[in-house]
């Protein structure tokens, strides 16, 4: 008994480290393998046929709908949309959440009560930010009655001229569900923001006011670029974030009308899955999983590695 | 060096582990069998997950089996939303219930190619003449029925009395026409004429789908069906003439992201609350409207409340008085124990069970329990459908789905820009066509 005691205790030994990653590594491995390598080979899989999901796999066609998808218009436009959300995100968002985080940064009254504010949109659910914002949006009738909050503040404050069908305008569509995400995220950004900005040493700003920098060269030569691994960050969530747009827009317009607010996502669920074109729906995914891939490696290669070679440091120098 | 090596072999061992275990879910189970007598459980999958229907079943269910001791059931109600992902995933797993609800035509078509729905021809041929049209609605060209009605659905126009009064009209349009000129008094009296539950798209198809069963004859349209195409000329001059009634601009402001059944703002709730004068919609939207206005003020709206059927379109080649329609009903799985699971569907379809089911505010397949009907206006759609030349099948479900979806998009796109040509519906349903 002590003798196999004593030999299981140096086989643990000699094979600790193997028994820690089973340990460690096991589950996990198992649950991606699972539920993310496998789904997307039998994806790409399924793509490759022309099948309804009615009886077995059949229809063999190659890359035939790949082709078809990347030919076509409205797949093409749903992509377009999702860039010029991305596009927006990061000329609008990124310069509005680091002003204000800039702003809950100083010491003021109610700092802590404009943190949870500006906080709170991102802690709603997107399905209850969607149901909010219809009945903001709402349209009012023939008679003039009716009308969501949005219109009626407008016509008060004598701005009645600017209220448009901001849902029901295929052309303006996609900007009104940008101003609802960006009310959504927004708040991310910011907490994301100031707690980067709490990691810049007081010193440097100590330092710089007594050689007489004023606050504008603070924020330019000291603040930002020592902000710059966060803004990096940022803008790798908000890009994939941005490729993957659809509760919002499901449940607000279901990608119309007219396909106006039509995103990847929501175009692969409308014209592969509820139109039972399991193939093609299939072969779409695989698209969008691709270019998400293939964006964040090449920011993962080129822009995040920066950051893992202590930007911090030669930043100062 | 060594131990990274087996590292990988184990992580491979898992990696085959993870994938055998995800594979060995998707094995299948056992099947049943009986006799007429055996004792037998029928598990029964429905989207009447709630309210009057979902009532009206479990007391079909008692009764049956009060009747027929030796059948009991197992009713599983499912969301209706939630419906097509989940039955598509039985029958593709090859667990499919024994009865489960059906949408008919072209999606029941879909789900017979998985070879798990019965032909319950030979079980019902004794019976099932006395529902009439609804029988052919379903029937396929070699006369199997894969699924029994169990109501009967019509489109038609559902309208306000007193807005009609108050705009000056007298009687309802029978013409296009007289549509159009009623559609001119209503604006004219700051009232929108018709309220439209675009941003569903499938309300407006029923504006298109009308015009084709106008301009068309029922075998030009059984044709194109069969044939996944739309390339009749008729189906384009439906086209030209939904651009010309869009032109006179008779729906409700921002109606293209208006919900047809969703909140007070939908379609269904503006011509409740008597902000709009019509809707175009199937029979349930009395039923929709209701839910969506004060209990206290119901009655009144329903004596409000009328119906007349879609207008005649003068010089179109097709009928002028068919009916736009379909049903829901049940479908069999092959694995069901027969005959007690057609004779189940038969009993659903006799006068007391109808009577129930129309107590739900839905419309009988059989026309013997037609006495149940209580709505006026819901009366007058039911005898208008049964004395109607034929009840044409929604287009988006006579098509295979991914055609009828097309077609559906296509509508509500020519919708949001009627300056495009309207043969971009057409073209739009046959490239979906040649891809099924």
């Amino acid at each position: 008994m002590r003798r196999f005691l004593g030999s299981l205790r140096r086989f643990l030994h000699v094979h600790r480290k193997f028994f820690e990653l089973v340990v460690l590594l096991g589950p996990p491995l198992l649950l991606f393998v699972a539920f993310v390598l496998v789904p997307i080979l039998i994806s790409a899989y399924y793509g490759l046929f022309n099948w309804t999901g009615y009886g077995p796999v059949s229809g063999f066609q190659g890359l035939h709908n790949y082709k078809l998808a990347l030919a076509n218009p409205l797949f093409r436009q749903s992509l377009v949309h999702n860039v010029i959300i991305a596009l927006l995100s990061l000329v609008i968002q990124l310069p509005i959440s680091i002003g204000i985080a800039l702003l809950l940064n100083r010491r003021m009254r109610g700092a802590s009560f404009l943190r949870v504010a500006v906080f709170a949109p991102y802690v709603v659910s997107q399905a209850t930010t969607a149901v909010l914002w219809l009945l903001l949006l709402e349209p009012e009738g023939l008679d003039g009655r009716g009308g969501g909050l949005v219109d009626v503040l407008m016509k008060e404050v004598g701005l009645g001229s600017v209220v448009h069908p901001w849902l029901a305008d295929p052309t303006l569509v996609l900007y009104t569900m940008f101003v609802v995400l960006t009310w959504q995220f927004i708040g991310f950004g910011i907490i994301l923001l100031l707690a980067g900005l709490q990691g810049i040493p007081h010193e440097l700003h100590e330092a710089a006011s007594i050689d007489g920098a004023s606050a504008w060269q603070a924020i330019r030569h000291i603040t930002l670029p020592l902000l710059g691994p966060t803004i990096r960050i940022w803008i790798f969530l908000s890009m994939i974030g941005s490729l993957q747009v659809f509760d919002l827009v499901w449940i607000m317009t279901l990608g119309g009308p007219a396909n106006g607010s039509q995103t990847m996502v929501s175009y692969m669920i409308f014209y592969g899955f509820r139109s039972q074109e399991y193939g093609y729906g299939s072969a779409v995914a695989v698209i969008l999983f691709i270019i998400s891939f293939a964006f964040a490696y090449l920011y993962q290669r080129f822009a995040l590695r920066r950051d893992t070679e202590g930007a911090l440091t030669r930043a100062v120098q | 060096m060594r131990s990274i090596r087996n590292t990988r072999k184990y992580a491979a061992v898992a990696i085959v582990a993870a994938v055998a275990l995800s594979l060995a879910a998707c094995g299948s189970s056992g099947s049943n069998s009986g006799s007429s007598n055996a004792k037998v459980t029928l598990t029964w999958w429905s989207n009447a997950n709630a309210g009057p229907l979902y009532s009206a079943f479990q007391t079909i269910m008692k009764n049956y089996h009060a009747a027929h001791p030796n059948v009991s059931f197992s009713f599983v109600p499912i969301q209706n939303e939630d419906w097509d992902t989940k039955i598509q995933v039985a029958l593709q797993g090859h667990k499919v219930p024994d009865i489960f609800f059906q949408r008919g035509s072209g999606y029941m078509a879909a789900q017979v190619k998985s070879g798990e729905l019965a032909n319950l021809a030979p079980y019902v041929s004794s019976w099932i003449g006395e529902i009439g049209t609804q029988k052919q609605l379903w029937e396929n060209s070699s006369g199997q029925l894969y699924g029994i009605p169990y109501d009967l659905h019509a489109v038609g126009f559902w309208y306000r009395k007193d807005l009609f009064t108050r705009a000056g009209i007298t009687s309802t349009p029978t013409t296009l026409p007289e549509l159009n000129a009623d559609v001119s008094k209503l604006k004219a009296s700051g009232i929108a004429p018709i309220a439209v539950g675009s941003k569903d798209q499938w309300p407006d198809a029923f504006f298109y789908d009308y015009f084709v069963v106008r301009e068309c004859s029922k075998s030009t349209i059984a044709d194109a069906v069969k044939a996944d195409s739309a390339s009749a000329s008729c189906f384009t001059k439906a086209g030209n003439d939904l651009q010309s009634f869009m032109a006179t601009n008779p729906f409700q402001p921002s109606f293209l992201n208006t919900p047809s059944q969703v909140g007070a703002g939908s379609s269904a709730g503006l011509v409740a609350s008597g902000q709009a004068a019509m809707e175009l919609q199937g029979d349930w939207d009395p039923s929709v409207m209701q839910a969506l206005v004060p209990a206290s003020t119901w009655t009144a709206d329903t004596t409000n409340l009328g119906w007349f059927p879609f207008p005649a379109v003068p010089g179109a080649a097709g009928n002028g008085q068919a009916v736009l329609g379909g049903a829901d009903g049940n479908s069999c799985s092959v694995k069901a124990p027969e005959p007690a699971c057609a004779d189940f569907l038969e009993y659903i379809d006799s006068p007391p069970a109808q009577k129930l089911i129309v107590g739900s505010s839905l419309l009988p397949a059989n026309p013997a329990a037609s006495s149940a009907v209580t709505l006026g206006a819901d009366l007058q759609e039911l005898q208008y459908t049964k004395t109607a030349p034929y009840v044409q099948e929604y287009l988006d479900l006579a098509y295979p789905t991914n055609v009828g979806n097309a077609l559906d998009a296509a509508v509500a796109n020519f919708f949001a820009k009627p300056s495009q040509s309207p043969s971009s519906i057409v073209t739009a349903i046959n490239s979906a066509g040649a891809q099924s």
